[in-house]
């Protein structure tokens, strides 16, 4: 079946125009349904008080002061804002042209201020722990979705990120105790990522079982894996084997103390600054490197590089390996930072978010990274607003980052185009 | 090359689909499919290496007890000097454990009555009930070539749904089972079906949609559940709802003194419709057609967003269903946001194990039920993790789909590919 011909079809320019115009026109009704839920916000649900953003830290070189606004003139304010911009998205889209990005972006900023003016009236939001937070909590999902994109690149669907994250976790927690140190549960996490990845190897690419059964059927196994031997040795004796040793937050001298940024950016854990390296080291190796080439040509097509000497098999193999060394590093993020000790089912489906930030980035490793950054922040936000309390029920604002997932895949995003021999085994010959 | 759609299950060559008029091949010359032959391979030797796999995964999961038993280890400390310790260790912890999952999933010989004895029996048939239905929501779905994550969601809201008929809503019995079973079934269909409409009409990734409804289902349940006007019980702080009114309970199907309620039934007919659907009817084709090759069954007419959309709703409603199953028949007690029980999950591992098939999700289904309850017998006798079945249960799907790799490790002659 893999021989069925191509049927074709009869495909006019005005098809192809008719088609970029549907999906042009989506970005500006998307941006129309934003502005109007906010607006009914405002006659609906309009609220007393000021909103303060809070950007300094005392330890900066200098400080910004608080910014203090009336909650309900800037919402007003801003639907008007929110209102243009969609217009000027509208008025593109009429002219045949797309909505640009800098202008959703744009419109994202001021939606997301809007909506803290009003959800936080009367309060002050911490703008850096916002923001910060953010960033710790992407942290499994950067590392994650890299290993998914290096993966796919080379034409392997891995779906068992959840699995390689988990079994990280559960390494780094195990060793970190054994070995006392951090980088010591570090290495085992990674190791424990590759491992998988070399099962996932074993069973996809040498025994051309289908990729997708393989990483289901992996996740499976490693809560299983991990949960039994949980309740069986690390509960028995948490203290020989589930204490692991954490990572210290370093902050980087003179970096740290530019407001805003350094302490968002500079003043984290060790992880942290591997992943800020992972991330540009992926993007470079798979762009610039001749390595990077190889592996794309055998993703897209690998016949084709099979016939100029590239060795498909191999190269399949190590890519899934340093894949799955970078999604085990992702899984000791959560025993060597976040949480104290491992537990069951630890990563409760993070994976699964670093698959779809895969996706939702296109198979690109800086595109995915932000994707899983995105999702970090409202995650983050929910969390926040928690705290200082919003009229918004708390399970509306943990739905936060779920909900816009969907609206950026549907609205935005849309199709998305695999690596062309992305799931499909290689067979020579 | 076609490209292989993400989720699509390996055909069996048993039924093949009618593949679309081919173009004239312009292409590289057509290969000698191997797809045909490792798809062969599995279908003729199927019952070795069915029996072979399940053996393996059973051999692992053993070792998993021994390498974890405190007897044996002790014992394991001094092998060189009394051996014979050590190996009557193994013996006593290996017998017990498969005595518990035995007694505890299919027939227990050391009670009085005989209906005490096939209680287990029902138990096992009791679990495997939704477990079919989910595996069917998520194999139907497969066989369009989506893959159905999201059985979580939807049997969250299909059992919140059920469950909200059923405590605020008074009627007679003959009218209220009914009812609620079709709430259930509608809010999963609508569940999925918001995936199947949103892939339809954007183009967003199945996989990630699903994925998404799964967490904005469970607070959604969550918040009903902690809204008195909602679902919380009445001057309860728990979110939890009040247990189901009698009157729209599923109920026994061998009278009260086992719990095997009608559920299991209700898989049964479903696995039958589900098998009529996909095999006779013309929908079943588009569906199949589609999962093959959406490109030419788009140019032979097929509106393969249109199919997505039924597909979904479809896989919804039976998904919904065991949802309902749980919330009517297994956990009367109430509405908890954790009603799915991770079935949502184990029935993408049903669905590949029956291969996407009806009869086959049928099989797997019991062979998972029994595992379960066998498995509680085990966690509760011996005190063996419960997970220790969701490792045997992954291991037997990962063999079994990888026949080769089964035939090398037992040195099986290499089956004849007659092409």
């Amino acid at each position: 079946m893999s021989t069925t011909a191509k049927v074709p079809v009869p495909v006019t320019e005005d098809d192809i125009a008719e088609s970029a115009r549907r999906g042009a026109l989506k970005a500006p009704i998307v941006l129309g349904i934003v502005t109007m839920l906010l607006s009914l916000l405002v006659g609906m649900k309009g609220r007393e008080g000021d909103t303060s953003f809070r950007f300094a830290e005392p330890t900066d070189f200098f400080e910004i002061p608080e910014i203090t606004v009336p909650s309900s003139p800037s919402l007003t304010l801003i639907v008007i804002l929110l209102a243009l911009c969609t217009v000027a998205s509208a008025f593109l889209v009429s002219r045949g042209r797309r909505t640009p990005l800098w202008l959703v972006g744009l419109f994202a900023v001021l939606a997301l201020t809007g909506f803290l003016c009003w959800a936080a009236a009367g309060e002050t939001i911490p703008v850096i722990g916002l923001i910060g937070g953010s960033i710790a909590l992407a942290v499994p999902l950067v590392f994650g979705a890299l290993g998914g994109v290096l993966g796919e690149r080379a034409g392997v669907v891995n779906i068992a990120i959840d699995g390689q994250l988990l079994f990280g976790a559960f390494a780094a927690a195990v060793f970190g105790t054994i070995l006392g140190s951090p980088w010591g549960g570090l290495v085992a996490a990674m190791c424990a990522g590759a491992l998988v990845a070399l099962v996932l190897g074993f069973f996809a690419i040498t025994y051309f079982v289908d990729q997708v059964i393989v990483g289901v059927v992996l996740n499976v196994l490693v809560i299983g894996l991990t949960s039994f031997l949980f309740v069986q040795l690390l509960a028995k004796d948490t203290e020989g084997l589930n204490s692991p040793v954490h990572f210290e937050e370093i902050s980087i001298p003179g970096l740290a103390k530019i407001p805003v940024i350094g302490p968002v950016l500079f003043q984290q854990t060790m992880l942290v600054y591997i992943m800020y390296v992972a991330v540009f080291a992926v993007a470079w190796a798979l762009y610039r490197t001749r390595w990077g080439l190889r592996v794309r040509a055998v993703g897209e097509h690998p016949k084709a590089a099979d016939t100029v000497g590239i060795k498909v098999i191999r190269t399949r193999y190590t890519t899934l390996l340093i894949a799955g060394l970078i999604a085990g590093a992702g899984g000791a993020t959560y025993t060597l930072v976040s949480v104290p000790q491992f537990g069951e089912e630890l990563t409760d489906g993070a994976g699964y978010i670093a698959l779809a930030a895969v996706i939702f980035g296109r198979w690109d490793p800086v595109r995915a990274t932000l994707a899983a950054l995105l999702f970090g922040f409202t995650k983050n936000l929910a969390g926040v607003l928690s705290v200082i309390g919003s009229p918004v029920p708390s399970q509306f604002m943990l739905m936060l980052p779920y909900v816009v997932t969907i609206i950026a895949v549907a609205g935005l995003v849309g199709r998305s185009r695999a690596p062309a021999a992305d799931g499909i085994p290689y067979r020579k010959g | 090359m076609r490209r292989k759609k993400r989720g699509e299950v390996p055909e069996n060559p048993e039924t093949p689909i009618e593949e679309p008029a081919e173009a004239p091949v312009d292409e590289a010359p057509k290969e000698p499919s191997p797809w045909r032959g490792v798809l062969r391979e599995i279908a003729a030797g199927n019952a070795a290496v069915a029996f072979l796999s399940v053996l393996l995964a059973v051999v692992v999961g053993s070792l998993m007890i021994l390498i974890t038993d405190e007897n044996v280890r002790n014992a394991a400390g001094y092998v060189g000097s009394r051996p014979s310790d050590f190996f009557n260790a193994v013996g006593t912890s290996i017998t017990d454990a498969y005595t518990a999952l035995f007694q505890g999933a299919i027939y227990n010989g050391e009670v009085d009555t005989f209906e005490r004895r096939i209680r287990p029996l029902t138990e096992s048939l009791k679990f495997s009930g939704p477990l079919i239905l989910a595996g069917l929501g998520v194999g139907v779905a497969f066989r369009a070539g989506l893959f159905n994550i999201g059985g979580r969601g939807q049997m969250l809201l299909a059992g919140a749904a059920a469950g909200w008929v059923a405590v605020s809503v008074d009627l007679p019995r003959i009218l209220h089972l009914p009812l609620a079973i079709l709430a259930g079934a509608a809010a999963g269909a609508v569940w999925a079906g918001l995936a199947g409409l949103l892939k339809a009409r954007t183009g967003a990734h199945e996989v990630i949609v699903t994925i998404m409804l799964n967490y904005v289902g469970y607070y959604l349940v969550f918040y009903a559940l902690s809204q008195q006007s909602w679902l919380q019980a009445p001057g309860s702080g728990n979110p939890k709802s009040e247990p189901m009114p009698e009157s729209a309970l599923l109920p026994k199907v061998l009278g009260d003194q086992f719990n095997l309620h009608f559920g299991f039934v209700l898989a049964l007919v479903a696995v039958a419709v589900v098998w009529w659907l996909l095999n006779k009817s013309a929908l079943g084709f588009r569906f199949r057609a589609v999962g093959e090759n959406p490109d030419a069954a788009q140019a032979s007419g097929i509106d393969v967003g249109r199919t997505y959309t039924i597909v979904m709703v479809i896989a919804g409603t039976l998904v919904g269903l065991a949802g309902v199953n749980q919330v009517l028949g297994t956990v009367p007690g109430g509405v908890t946001q954790d009603l799915d029980a991770g079935i949502g999950f184990d029935a993408i591992t049903v669905a590949l194990l029956g291969r996407s098939r009806p009869l086959g999700i049928l099989a797997a289904g019991l062979l998972f039920g029994a595992l379960k309850a066998g498995g509680f017998a085990m966690a509760a006798r011996e005190g063996i993790p419960v997970e220790i079945v969701l490792v045997v249960q992954s291991l037997i799907v990962l063999f079994i789909a990888a026949p080769p790799l089964v035939r090398a490790l037992f040195r099986l002659p290499k089956q004849e590919v007659t092409a």
